[in-house]
């Protein structure tokens, strides 16, 4: 049987067979290309709807994970986004409930349905961060969390009977809050993307954009930009992970011109113009959250949601989640990369999350 | 399946969230979509069946063009799988289609071990994605699929029921692949002998326990028309890939002396409804099949026999920790041993060649003391021969002196008579 597929050659040659069966892992040979549109529809095309058909019957996973100090109106930002009370604000504590004394995770999932397409949706939330007099080391609980989930798939993953469809709670979108001083990044700000850019999408987001003018905004975004640049900050979309030249420019634009958005969020209804549009009302006029003018909200939710949302979680899969479960395979006395599962040993989990510098 | 897994989620404690608004989220099949769409997809069929059934010729049918290869002869000595890759395109979509097809099935006299080659063949694809899935650095959504999808089993056309190869390969191939039965050459049989033989061919593969793949029917979209299908199984197929002119259109037929069978006309032959089922509305669930059920199998299989094990006998979770830890110490263990050993050959060689060594060095010693001495000898008795002949010489030296010295007394009385002679003889 003719494993190792030989290369496309001329009838004469067809009849080269490989005598006896070798267990070799079959290499595809060379593709002949055929154009069949010349000789009438096979009906390849319907595996689009197939493809269609089966995906929105499984439904959708998505892990959404907000960071920043309190008061920069993340909860309300993620309601707006999906457009329902998803996330509890932090105004509707009960009195007795404190500032937590550390950074808390806190995850809660909804399933949202939109034209038939059914969204399990978790949103994560980091009450704390930030917020203590001595901030150090506080992304080290979040790192723990997202390092948490990763070894929770692999640990499927693995399994010898593993289910069919293995439970995503990888987070694979971190907004990242930044409070709109108008001058330049935080220390804090910096620390914390550097550790975590490197394990999960970060997407920094301008909060409360509507304390800054037009020229201020743009004056900060640049110089935001500038800092995450000298940082050696990569925000999603990374530069590395474009795939082709499309993607390179559509993300390039993204990148320096969008990014980081400049954000409202607000769950009131209000009447402009005859239409009810979310806002704030502020003495001075309403801030209209979904117009292009007043703020880039209507810019970040196409972006996560209508056209980069596939991409978000793709890129956690193959990338991120590979990237850890390559480290954690070869935490193990540095076997060299290719060799097998098999063979290796799985130390315990670290108390302290895995070294993410390469 | 799934579906209900988002339902059981939302039992679990997740409510229900309505939406004030457009979101825009529904978009993600599309965006799912798309992205398959520029990566491409691969499919990979398996013709399994004898030689002379027709199998290049459904595949050159299925897929309007003609692939290469030719004819297998009858001649061949064991089976063996022949297997091609082809790219094909239509409107935006891609298709890496890999057709498998085994030469020299059923042709041998002792066809005991035919199935072999083929079990073994789809074994080693599994193989291979399983090799992929355990690296430690991985490119799995790069990785090219090539796993079998679906198994085309030619049944020949005989009208009485299935032969005994058939039911021995089905039966081997039933938890490994997708199997969908067709009768080749169908238009060898009449109307009514293929029902009958339909019949019977249904329920031999029940009575054996052979698993067809059976269209799946739990989605509404397509459960009508596949429970329809499912009832149609094995599908009786033609293939022709020369196109006559019936009517006013060109078609893909066979003409005989007797009438021209149509290969597209469902009245003819069950074609059209294997190109439905394979291509158009169950491609997707037949590579999903694939991946999930035989693949998961195999790797269960798999990784039962190299030891692991999710609970050990006692039912507790076995960590896997303790598995690779073990397998770990005794793969260590087997290296020390080994390297033990070859320490121990090593200086066990070492000291034979030394040994040897100095053997050989002795033998040079004794030889240039046995050579010395030869030489010794031979000089001393040089010169014992020396000696002897000095006294020789002396003593012929003495005697030639005494014999001068009489020689010239005696010639000097006779000497001047000698002057006398001559002195006459001069006068």
């Amino acid at each position: 049987m003719s494993k190792g597929l030989p290369e496309a050659r001329t009838d004469a040659a067809m009849s080269e067979l490989v005598p006896e069966p070798r267990p070799k892992p079959a290499v595809p040979m060379k593709p002949v290309s055929i154009n069949s549109n010349l000789l009438g529809y096979i009906g390849i095309d319907t595996i689009i709807e197939q493809m269609r058909k089966k995906t929105m019957k499984t439904g959708f996973d998505f892990n959404i994970m907000v960071v920043g100090q309190s008061g920069l109106g993340k909860s309300t930002l993620v309601n707006t986004l999906f457009k329902s009370q998803v996330s509890r604000k932090a105004s509707s504590w009960n009195r007795e409930e404190k500032i937590p004394k550390t950074v808390e995770i806190k995850a809660i999932g909804h399933v949202i349905e939109e034209g038939g397409v059914k969204m399990k949706l978790t949103v994560i939330d980091t009450p704390g961060f930030g917020d203590q007099i001595n901030n150090e080391n506080c992304w080290e609980p979040i790192e723990k969390y997202i390092n948490e989930q990763y070894e929770k798939f692999l640990k499927e993953e693995v399994n010898i009977a593993r289910k069919k469809r293995i439970p995503d709670t990888r987070v694979h979108c971190c907004l990242y809050f930044i409070s709109p001083t108008g001058h330049s990044l935080r220390p804090l700000d910096l620390e914390f993307m550097k550790h975590l850019s490197k394990v999960v999408n970060i997407i920094p987001v301008i909060a409360k954009a509507d304390t800054m003018t037009l020229e201020e905004k743009s004056e900060f975004k640049q110089r935001v930009r500038k800092e995450l640049e000298v940082n050696g900050i990569e925000f999603y979309p990374q530069k590395e992970f474009d795939e082709d030249l499309e993607d390179k420019t559509e993300n390039d634009k993204i990148r320096q011109e969008s990014m980081p958005f400049a954000v409202v969020g607000s769950d009131k209804e209000y009447q402009v113009n005859g239409k009810r549009v979310l806002g704030r009302k502020t003495p001075w006029g309403i801030i209209e959250v979904e117009n292009l003018n007043h703020c880039e909200f209507a810019l970040l939710r196409d972006f996560v949601i209508r056209t980069h949302l596939q991409d978000l979680k793709e890129v956690t899969h193959n990338i991120h989640y590979e990237t850890y479960r390559a480290k954690r395979l070869n935490d193990n006395g540095g076997l060299p990369p290719g060799e097998g599962l098999l063979g290796t040993v799985l130390p315990p989990v670290p108390a302290t999350p895995c070294p993410t510098a390469e | 399946m799934a579906a209900t897994d988002i339902a059981r989620q939302v039992g679990e404690g997740c409510r229900t969230v309505p939406l004030a608004g457009h979101v825009g989220f529904d978009s993600l099949p599309d965006q799912l979509v798309n992205k398959s769409v520029s990566q491409g997809f691969c499919f990979n069929i398996l013709c399994v069946g004898e030689t002379g059934l027709g199998k290049s010729t459904l595949m050159d049918t299925l897929f309007n063009t003609k692939f290469e290869g030719e004819p297998a002869t009858h001649t061949q000595p064991g089976v063996q799988l022949r297997s091609n890759t082809y790219d094909l395109q239509e409107s935006n979509v891609g298709l890496k289609l890999t057709i498998v097809s085994t030469v020299g099935f059923g042709d041998q006299i002792n066809k005991e071990d035919s199935y072999k080659p083929i079990v073994e063949f789809i074994d080693a694809q599994f193989e291979a994605y399983l090799q992929e899935e355990l690296k430690i650095r991985r490119v799995l959504h790069t990785y090219h699929d090539s796993r079998i999808h679906a198994c085309l089993y030619f049944i020949a056309p005989t009208g009485h029921s299935l032969k005994s190869l058939d039911l021995v390969t089905m039966k081997k191939l039933d938890s490994k692949v997708n199997i969908i039965p067709i009768i080749a050459k169908s238009d060898a049989i009449s109307k009514s002998e293929l029902t009958k033989f339909k019949i019977k061919i249904t329920s031999e593969l029940v009575s054996n326990g052979v698993q067809i793949y059976q269209f799946p029917t739990d989605d509404e979209s397509v459960a009508e028309i596949n429970g329809t299908m499912n009832a149609h199984l094995p599908f009786a197929v033609i293939g022709s890939t020369e196109e006559l002119k019936i009517g006013n259109k060109m078609m893909k037929a066979r003409q005989y002396p007797w009438g021209t069978v149509q290969v597209e006309n469902e009245a003819h032959c069950d074609f059209v409804k294997l190109r439905e089922m394979l291509i158009r509305v169950n491609m997707e669930d037949l590579r999903e099949q694939t991946h999930s059920r035989h693949y998961e199998l195999y790797r269960r299989c798999k990784l039962e026999e190299m030891g692991f094990k999710d609970t050990d006998p006692d039912s507790k979770p076995f960590s896997l920790q303790e598995t690779y830890e073990a397998k770990r110490n005794e793969f260590l263990g087997e290296l020390q041993k080994k390297e033990e050993e070859m320490r121990q050959m090593f200086v066990q060689r070492v000291k034979e060649k030394e040994a040897e060594l100095k053997e050989a060095e002795k033998e040079l010693h004794e030889k240039f003391d046995r050579l010395k001495k030869l030489h010794q000898d031979e000089k001393k008795k040089l010169e014992d021969k020396k000696k002897s002949l000095d006294d020789e010489v002396n003593a012929f030296k003495q005697r030639k002196t005494a014999a001068e010295l009489l020689q010239s007394q005696g010639s000097q009385a006779g000497g001047s008579q000698t002057l006398k002679r001559d002195k006459e003889k001069k006068n």
